[in-house]
């Protein structure tokens, strides 16, 4: 299991040091600095291992959070749990930087003595952790703050079934917002070719609802769709139209698996709050929004042309919204000169790039860049460095490119009067791009 | 509210103002100055001093405080074992607190504090909670059995512990049955004291639906070492958790993927089931992908495994594992590995085509690998040789001298798989002889040139041109020079007599490197006999090298696919090749000894436990007081011990730590005696002979075996003779069971060894080889064991020592320390 936990800031200071077992002593601190933080070369492997001890680091902004294990432990829950711990720590306060761990050393050790026990994660959701965890510690600054119907409430509540959600909540407007976002991600080849594509969709939630309500959720989902028109009499050919092919997907943990498993529903008691239900992958019929078509000519050896035609594709009535395209530039670039239909495009020295943004973009419309690059005309070696990166772009659309629909969110409370017609709900769908890239 | 500034304070006198600020009697004061206190312990500043003031402080009723307390007293105690008992009062006090949290965050404390004294105090209390009514407390006594057991197996075990951990199994709450089973697991891992049976395993599936995403993880990896009865059982049990591989959590799809991969093999092979069962692995894994890229990584390390053992899971998803520009190198070179794992017939333009988009890459390993794959993929899929050759052609045109010298590499397999098909491309290569300077570069294309030497018509030039730099050839390319050359005279004996002569000459006379003399003596031999016959062994038809060379050895295949998820599946290495296996309670001093032979971070890492923690006051026994002797070079001297160095001469002649250790030696002993100093630390590593045969993860168990053996066994005085240790262990050795002890005999150091059999066949030809070390030990006379040993058989033998080998420099170690 995880022997010990430190935090460095980028010059590879501690800020916090948590041992765990006895077999990792604090020197392991400075081998790690050494040999990982302070290394020459890039970092070759998120795991190392120095004299038997394995060191496991993720980077959040400029802070390094690395566990420490001299035991075969599992590899993959000591990431989700670097990852769950600084996730953690950002719902405590905010972004993870040095000055907020510093700032907030000893609420990070107290969440450390609680969320990890001889380097067994134990429970790490924010919201119970929350409950008798305080900023403050306003709930434990007083002798004898809390009823002993709190506390055992609070027991309950970190080892319960239900340990993401406590009782008693109550809402005067019971209302629930869901967004589904999905990310894009194309690679395309020069010719126009799709060489990869597929969504990365999210579920993400907003509950605010009284008492323990029991959730259930319904999208067109391929399987659950064509499984009902057996049993009903619909036509065939528009079901399936409007269905969608989930390649997979993941659950919160409050979603009773067992019950997708066999009857295919998505069932659940939600935690109060914002949370992301589910998280899902597509790679059939993409409707891509954006096609991007590069032409890049060197007319000599200093001087580069390169036009970029940008199309939408998707209903004329949409807009699409935050376009950007970045084209990049050889590094000895010398000027660039601009030439754009709409939006604005600029070149940036800096980041070896030309980008051009477009505030809103309405369907099946058109546009296009043209740029003249003047090279600095160096040797040989260091134009063959230049690779040519792929032509990116961003862009936010008010649809879901994988075709998800949702088809219902019913809401039961049993205990207490309210319906699920009272229940206010809103959907909203957004499609962004992830990596979405062309090759030129 | 910042509590930054606790950091800020670097005055000297800071101790006495804590001091004074401690024991003030503002609560507010002493909050703020115990919360300094931690913030000097986490940059690494030594306030142990303040030991018995940060203590006074834990009778308190603010659970903040106390809690900063206990993080103190964690850190600390094991300095200061006779303070930390005047917390145990307090911590028993706690253990029946009304307050739950204030009960559990007791007994987890008081488990942390590796005191044996306060060890005693523990049990009651930690019965007590073991059975508290509520849960938070029972799930936090699970794990504290687990610490218990850590530091006192024997007491866990006579206390009764292990039962009660047991009956924790039955609990009602899910997350008391996860840190039960974990537990229970980790002490099972030193010693198996309960089975895990079909009843326990019904107990854990039931709790694995309700608990938290970590208690899924302890279940599931729980269950992956339970073998079921039958198949009927394995079946049930893969339908039981296979929902798990929805779960957003990577670490309990893993697993979940561990389970299954395990229990598949138990299922008939050809049943529906398992084709629908692996039908639903895919999907979950491919999304891992899209995870954060250190979890990508794990994933991706896994999954070359998974497609090692069972190739048609994941054969229809190569896209997915295109490289991204923006991803991290280790995600890079991953999917990399596996695409070349996937290639095939129908997928192969597409592979080559993007294998050739990454050539052009900036990271120089990532190309070189690249195009090792365009290579591998010429060699695995026939149908594609020719365009493969070509695209190889292309980039040597690059002239990117790293591309070109790995192409050159893998031309050479794909002449060796497909011979007498692109020997045209033979001259284009030619062309960047020059540009060639690594040696397996070089060593290939002396290679081509020799086996197609008839082709080329400058061939001996060529060759000849190497041969000027011989001495100065990596080994490898020595012989390969030597026989291209030896090829190219059989072809061409006319015009090349000459320069046979001078290779051979080369080769026997004036090389150190006995491989290259004894092949070149074969080759002499061999042509001045019988020419016909060199011609026969040197030209034979070379049997055509095998598509897949990289695979894992499938028996540790198995084993690793037995770790799914783990360290062992990140290192593709087994378990006890990483970690140390034997968890004994000498351990520790033994790891600050065998620190000597690891490299300059591992120095850092051993020498704490003696910097941050001197020893306790007590005379401890004479293996103990040895290996203290032994840490120190390491860190700064106890006092006891300087004294003795100081009052022995140092003489001047004979290595630095003779000197230092005879020194030692006098002070302590009262004689002249050099305590047999066992050639400490230097890593008499490898060569019994009766493991030569064995593969490389024995052999490097031995290495790791014998350094460690180092630490508790090393020296002694003369008419003490200290119990045999096991230095090798049979299981982890290939049945060669080697256990021994160092004595002084007639002056000379020797080791005493009982070698034992536990093999299914004889051994014999034992040898013994010290390696370079830091006494310059070296045995005085071969090993004599004349017969062989068959199995189930033991034999003493002794082994006589010099110390007037080569001696390994070593820079005192206390210069890391910074």
């Amino acid at each position: 299991m995880i022997g010990g936990l430190f935090v460095y800031n980028h010059k590879g200071e501690v800020l916090i040091s948590r041992i765990y077992r006895d077999d990792v002593n604090r020197n392991a601190v400075d081998a790690f600095r050494v040999n990982v933080i302070h290394a020459r070369q890039q970092i070759r492997s998120p795991v190392t291992n120095m004299a038997r001890t394995s060191f496991f680091h993720v980077k959040r902004g400029n802070v390094w959070v690395c566990a420490v294990s001299r035991q075969n432990v599992n590899a993959a829950m000591v990431f989700e749990f670097l990852n769950r711990f600084a996730d953690t720590m950002q719902s405590y306060f905010g972004k993870l930087n040095e000055e907020n761990v510093k700032n907030n050393f000893v609420l990070i050790y107290e969440l450390l003595d609680e969320i990890l026990d001889f380097g067994y994660p134990q429970n790490t959701d924010p919201g119970v952790l929350k409950t008798f965890i305080t900023q403050q510690g306003v709930r434990t600054a007083a002798p004898v703050p809390v009823t002993k119907e709190e506390q055992s409430q609070i027991t309950s509540q970190v080892t319960g079934q239900i340990g993401w959600r406590r009782e008693g909540i109550k809402y005067r407007r019971n209302e629930l917002f869901l967004d589904v976002i999905e990310y894009v991600n194309l690679l395309m080849s020069q010719q126009g070719q799709v060489l990869s594509a597929h969504v990365a969709g999210k579920v993400a939630m907003k509950s605010y609802l009284s008492g323990m309500p029991e959730c259930k959720f319904g999208i067109n989902d391929k399987i659950t769709i064509e499984g009902k028109n057996r049993a009903g009499a619909d036509d065939p050919n528009k079901a399936s139209r409007a269905a969608v092919a989930i390649d997979d997907c993941q659950f919160h943990q409050c979603v009773k698996l067992n019950k997708f498993d066999t009857e295919h529903a998505i069932s659940f008691i939600p935690p109060d709050g914002e949370y992301e239900l589910m998280r899902y992958r597509t790679t059939k019929d993409i409707q891509l929004p954006f096609r991007v078509i590069p032409l890049v000519r060197e007319t000599s050896r200093n001087k580069m042309e390169v036009k970029v035609v940008l199309k939408s594709n998707f209903k004329p009535s949409l807009l699409a919204q935050k376009i950007e395209v970045r084209i990049p530039t050889p590094p000895h670039t010398s000027g660039v000169q601009l030439i754009c239909m709409k939006g604005k495009a600029r070149y940036r020295a800096g980041e070896n790039a030309i980008v051009w943004k477009i505030k809103r973009m309405g369907g099946m419309k058109e546009s296009q860049i043209s740029a003249e690059i003047d090279l600095l005309s160096t040797g040989n070696t260091e134009k063959k460095k230049w690779n040519r990166p792929p032509v990116s772009m961003n862009f936010e659309v008010p649809f879901a490119p994988s075709g998800l629909k949702v088809r219902y969110l019913k809401v039961f409370e049993p205990k207490l009067n309210y319906s699920d017609h009272d229940v206010i709900k809103w959907v909203r769908y957004i499609g962004r791009s992830g990596l979405y890239e062309t090759r030129c | 509210m910042t509590d930054s500034k606790y950091f800020t304070t670097t005055k000297k006198g800071e101790i006495f103002e804590l001091k004074t600020e401690l024991n003030s009697d503002k609560k507010e004061k002493k909050r703020e100055a115990v919360k300094k206190v931690i913030a000097s312990m986490t940059v690494g500043k030594d306030v142990s001093a303040l030991f018995p003031d940060v203590v006074n402080c834990m009778q308190t009723d603010n659970l903040e405080l106390k809690k900063l307390v206990y993080l103190y007293l964690m850190n600390y105690a094991k300095s200061q074992p006779d303070l930390a008992i005047m917390a145990v009062n307090t911590f028993v006090k706690d253990c029946e607190d009304p307050n739950p949290l204030i009960r559990a965050l007791a007994v987890r404390t008081m488990g942390c504090i590796r005191v044996e004294k306060i060890t005693e105090y523990l049990c009651e209390p930690l019965r007590k909670c073991m059975k508290d009514q509520d849960p938070y407390v029972r799930k936090t006594a699970a794990v504290c059995v687990a610490k218990l057991h850590d530091m006192n197996p024997t007491l866990v075990e006579e206390q009764g512990f292990v039962e009660l951990l047991n009956d924790l199994l039955s609990d009602a709450i899910p997350m008391v049955v996860a840190n039960a089973v974990a537990a229970l697991s980790e002490i099972n891992e030193q010693r198996s004291l309960i089975e895990v049976n079909s009843q326990m395993v019904n107990k854990l599936l039931t709790a694995l639906n309700e608990c938290t995403e970590w208690g899924q993880v302890f279940i599931l990896d729980a269950l992956a070492g339970y073998a079921p009865r039958d198949e009927r059982e394995a079946q049930n049990i893969c339908e039981r958790i296979s929902p798990r591989l929805a779960h957003a959590n990577a670490a309990v799809v893993l697993s979940t993927v561990k389970v299954l991969m395990k229990l598949i093999e138990q299922l008939p092979n050809d049943s529906d089931f398992i084709t629908q069962l692996t039908r639903k692995l895919a999907p979950p894994m491919v999304t891992l992908l899209s995870a954060e890229p250190e979890i990508q990584y794990v994933a991706l390390r896994n999954i070359n495994l998974i497609v090692q053992k069972r190739p048609d899971i994941l054969k229809q998803e190569m896209k997915v594992f295109f490289v991204k520009y923006n991803d991290p190198i280790y995600v890079k070179m991953e999917k990399l590995d596996i695409m070349i794992r996937l290639a095939q017939q129908s997928n192969i333009a597409q592979v080559l085509s993007e294998l050739k988009e990454y050539a052009t890459e900036v990271d120089v390993d990532f190309v070189r690998k690249s195009v090792r794959a365009i290579g591998r993929c010429a060699i695995k899929v026939e149908q594609s040789s020719e365009r493969c050759v070509q695209t190889l052609l292309e980039l040597i045109q690059t002239k990117v001298n790293y591309v070109v010298q790995e192409a050159v590499v893998v031309i050479k397999d794909i002449f060796r798989k497909y011979p007498n098909r692109y020997e045209s491309i033979i001259s284009t290569l030619c062309e960047n002889l020059d540009t060639l300077d690594e040696p397996e570069a070089r060593a290939s294309m002396i290679w081509i040139i020799g086996e197609y030497a008839e082709r080329i018509d400058n061939a001996d030039e060529l060759l000849e041109s190497f041969l000027d730099g011989f001495h100065d050839e990596n080994t490898q390319v020595q012989l390969q020079l030597l026989t291209a050359v030896v090829k190219l005279f059989l072809k061409r004996p006319q015009d090349t007599q000459q320069l046979v002569q001078k290779v051979l000459s080369l080769a026997t006379q004036d090389s150190d490197n006995p491989d290259l003399r004894d092949r070149g003596y074969i080759y002499w031999r061999l042509l001045s006999a019988d020419p016909a016959a060199a011609k026969q062994v040197v030209l034979a038809e070379k049997p055509l090298i095998s598509e897949e060379t990289d695979l894992l050895e499938p028996s540790l295949l198995d084993q690793l696919v037995c770790h799914i998820g783990t360290l062992a599946s990140v290192y593709h290495k087994p378990p006890n090749s990483f970690i140390d296996t034997a968890r004994q309670p000498l351990r520790q001093i033994n790891n600050s000894a065998s620190n000597h032979t690891a490299a300059a971070a591992a120095d850092i890492l051993g020498s704490a436990s003696v910097s941050s923690a001197p020893q306790p006051a007590v005379i401890p026994a004479q293996d103990n007081l040895i290996a203290d002797l032994l840490s120190l070079d390491i860190a700064a001297p106890t006092p006891g011990v300087s004294a003795g160095m100081s009052a022995a001469p140092m003489p001047t002649t004979g290595g630095d730590f003779d000197d230092l250790l005879g020194g030692i030696g006098g002070g302590m002993g009262g004689g002249a005696d050099l305590s047999g100093l066992g050639g400490i630390g230097g890593g008499i590593g490898g060569g019994l002979a009766g493991f030569e045969d064995g593969n490389q993860a024995a052999a490097g168990n031995a290495g790791i075996g014998l350094s460690d053996w180092f630490g508790g066994s090393s020296a002694q005085t003369q008419g003490v003779q200290l119990p045999r240790q096991v230095w090798l262990d049979a299981a982890a050795n290939m049945g060669l069971q080697l256990e021994g002890t160092v004595v002084r005999r007639n002056g000379m150091i020797t080791l005493d060894m009982t070698i034992t059999n536990k093999a299914m066949q004889a051994m014999s030809g034992f040898a013994v080889q010290f390696n370079k070390n830091s006494f310059g030990l070296l045995p005085a006379e071969p090993l004599q064991v004349n017969a062989p040993l068959f199995p189930g058989q033991t034999i003493n033998v002794s082994l006589p020592c010099n110390t007037d080998g080569p001696v390994q420099r070593m820079d005192p170690l206390t210069n890391l320390q910074s």
